[in-house]
């Protein structure tokens, strides 16, 4: 294929991914408005006036960064595990395998859905959080680079979890049980300065909890963790799944017999 | 002449067994081709290969002089695809699921809607454009498949049993559409279960069994080979048991159902004189099952050459391999 049909090609992998989402919006855009809303008024209003300041900022303004992280996470993620599942459960994934796409293409093309599907949301939960508090960006490229590649670390790790996924149940189990926790214990909802020794050297093994605090630091100015450490290890993420992934499709795994 | 497919030596291993056994053939542009074979014979995985949707074990696969080892994109390029199995996504509109897949092939918008809108219609689909695919009934769904494969206008179309379950008129329309397409210069590859269909289509018929090639010639002449043709008489008066006829092999199916095997070359007034001699009126006359059918039970069964054998085993397993149906 050359330039311009490989950019077709993705194109059009991207038009029916994001086609896909906002078909069925009511489950994929409205639940995280939602719940989000919900986090804001219970820790932001209800009790946020109780526990008054964190990082030197009212705790409202502390969480929403994590929030808006937390719910790009699990949305870019959501979004590639599921709509690739199911392209590979339907078989519609044949349409993909006979025809010239390349594997890049294909893999480009499920992320950049997963990455419009993050972002859109986290646009979505961002401006319900002005309803509650108002923001001020720190640094807007750092802002926007780390959600970026936050939302295309998890895209990937969608992807790869679908190719492994077998039954309905492989696709649930990892955001589950993996990226819940992760999130939660990703100093969303406090600064890990809080923490005893042991579970604040522990959270520093959890790669959330740098991009939560790189965010928040696009944000707010504040952050737990170095932001250059956090973005090279963003990026390293992003190379090393993707390179995972790329293999799995070449080798066919779980799609070509 | 430009050859459209060489498959050599082509092996394939699953897990248990061992699908294909280095099979070999080639077609040549401009081609009808009937790949037959059994339930399991490894039809759809010759196909799959040649598709990139099942990784070949060993051999080599060429579409228009494009090595699938080293150019598959473009041997991609110049095959479309109905395969065996409804695999379109279930909640998409009849007329993405065509623009889509053009759109794989690097086809911007404008043409793929043009041409999409062509095969529709072509189909009979384009009343259905906006309808979810699962609203479709079966026979829609094998119609939007062929629209879908056809899309890139491939120059190989396969067609993995694309008339299963589709009723007879369709299945008529289906055949003309095909010619037409062949007739323009489309090479084609088809497998069916109907016996029927690949002799009315097809001047070449290539026949599989476990994994192995067991006949590729042409219709015409695998035909010739038939020695025996079945014949259904149906008698006025009911008998208790066959009657003896000199030089013909009688069964009795019915009590007024006599069923005459007639050696090739023997003369139909033969038997006839036979009849009369023994007294038995014919009421009407019918072959009793599918020449070509006959043919490829024995051929999978390994009868061949040397005739295939007179009296009834054959009769159960080609009424079972036409799948029941006409
Ligand atoms: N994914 C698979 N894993 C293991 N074995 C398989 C797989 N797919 C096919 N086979 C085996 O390979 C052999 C050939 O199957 P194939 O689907 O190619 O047959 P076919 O000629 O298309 O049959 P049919 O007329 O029933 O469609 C069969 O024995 C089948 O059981
Ligand atoms: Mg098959």
């Amino acid at each position: 294929m050359n330039a311009f049909e490989t950019w077709i090609a993705f194109q059009t992998i991207v038009v029916r991914e994001v086609r896909r989402f906002l078909r069925i919006w009511v489950q994929t855009l409205l639940p995280p408005a939602i719940t989000m809303a919900l986090y804001f008024v219970i820790f932001g209003s209800l009790i946020g006036s109780r526990i008054g300041e964190m990082g030197g900022y009212d705790y409202m303004q502390y969480i929403v960064p994590g929030l808006v992280m937390m719910a790009v996470i699990t949305n870019a993620y959501a979004n590639v595990v599921s709509s690739f599942f199911s392209i590979k459960f339907q078989h519609s994934i044949e349409e993909l395998l006979v025809s010239p796409v390349p594997n890049h293409v294909i893999l480009c093309g499920f992320v950049a859905g997963g990455v419009l599907r993050g972002l859109m949301v986290g646009v979505i939960v961002t401006l319900l959080s002005l309803l509650f508090t108002t923001l001020s960006v720190h640094h807007l490229g750092i802002m926007a680079l780390v959600v970026t590649l936050t939302a295309i670390v998890f895209s990937l790790g969608g992807f790869i979890n679908a190719m492994y996924a077998t039954k309905f149940d492989d696709i649930s189990i990892v955001p589950t049980f993996v990226l819940t926790p992760l999130t939660y214990f990703g100093g969303v909802f406090y600064s890990i300065d809080l923490l005893p020794p042991f579970w604040q050297a522990l959270s520093l093994a959890n790669p959330i909890v740098y991009m939560v605090n790189a965010y928040r630091y696009g944000i707010l100015g504040v952050s737990d963790v170095s932001v250059g450490l956090s973005l090279g290890m963003l990026l390293a993420l992003a190379v090393v799944l993707y390179l995972w992934a790329i293999r799995l499709l070449d080798t066919g795994t779980g799609i070509r017999k | 002449m430009t050859i459209a497919l060489t498959i050599n030596n082509l092996e394939k291993r699953y897990a248990g067994a061992q699908a294909l056994k280095g099979i070999s053939f080639s077609v040549q542009q401009g081609e009808f081709l009937a790949l037959l074979g059994p339930n399991g014979a490894g039809k759809s995985t010759t196909i799959g290969i040649i598709c990139g949707l099942v990784n070949k074990t060993g051999g080599t696969v060429s579409v228009f002089g494009h090595d699938i080892d080293r150019d598959f994109p473009r041997a991609k390029k110049q095959v479309g695809l109905v395969p065996q199995e409804f695999n379109f996504s279930q909640f998409e509109k009849v007329y993405d699921v065509v623009v889509t897949q053009a759109g794989y092939y690097g086809i911007p918008a404008s043409v793929a809607s043009a041409r999409a809108e062509h095969y529709l219609k072509r189909l009979g689909l384009w009343e259905k454009r906006d309808a979810q695919t699962r609203m479709l009934s079966g026979g829609m769904k094998r119609r939007l498949m062929i629209a879908r494969a056809l899309v890139h206008e491939p120059k190989l179309l396969i067609l993995d049993e694309p008339t299963a379950g589709v009723d007879i008129e369709l299945r008529r329309s289906m055949w003309e559409f095909l010619r037409e397409i062949n007739r323009a210069g489309t090479t084609i590859i088809l497998t069916t279960h109907y016996l029927e269909e690949a002799e009315s289509l097809c001047k070449r018929v290539c026949i599989i069994d476990k994994g192995v090639i067991v006949e590729d010639t042409d219709t015409r002449s695998l035909l010739a080979k038939l020695s025996m043709e079945t014949f259904l008489l149906d008698i006025a008066e009911p008998l208790a048991a066959p009657p003896a006829l000199a030089g013909f092999t009688c069964r009795l199916a019915e009590p007024a159902l006599l069923e005459v095997d007639v050696p090739r070359g023997r003369a139909m007034n033969e038997l006839f004189a036979a009849l009369d001699a023994a007294g038995i009126r014919v009421t009407s006359l019918r072959n009793r099952a599918n020449r070509l059918e006959e043919l490829f039970v024995s051929l999978v069964q390994g009868t061949l050459p040397g005739g295939a054998p007179a009296g009834a085993p054959i009769a159960a397993p080609a009424a079972a391999i036409a799948g029941g149906k006409p």
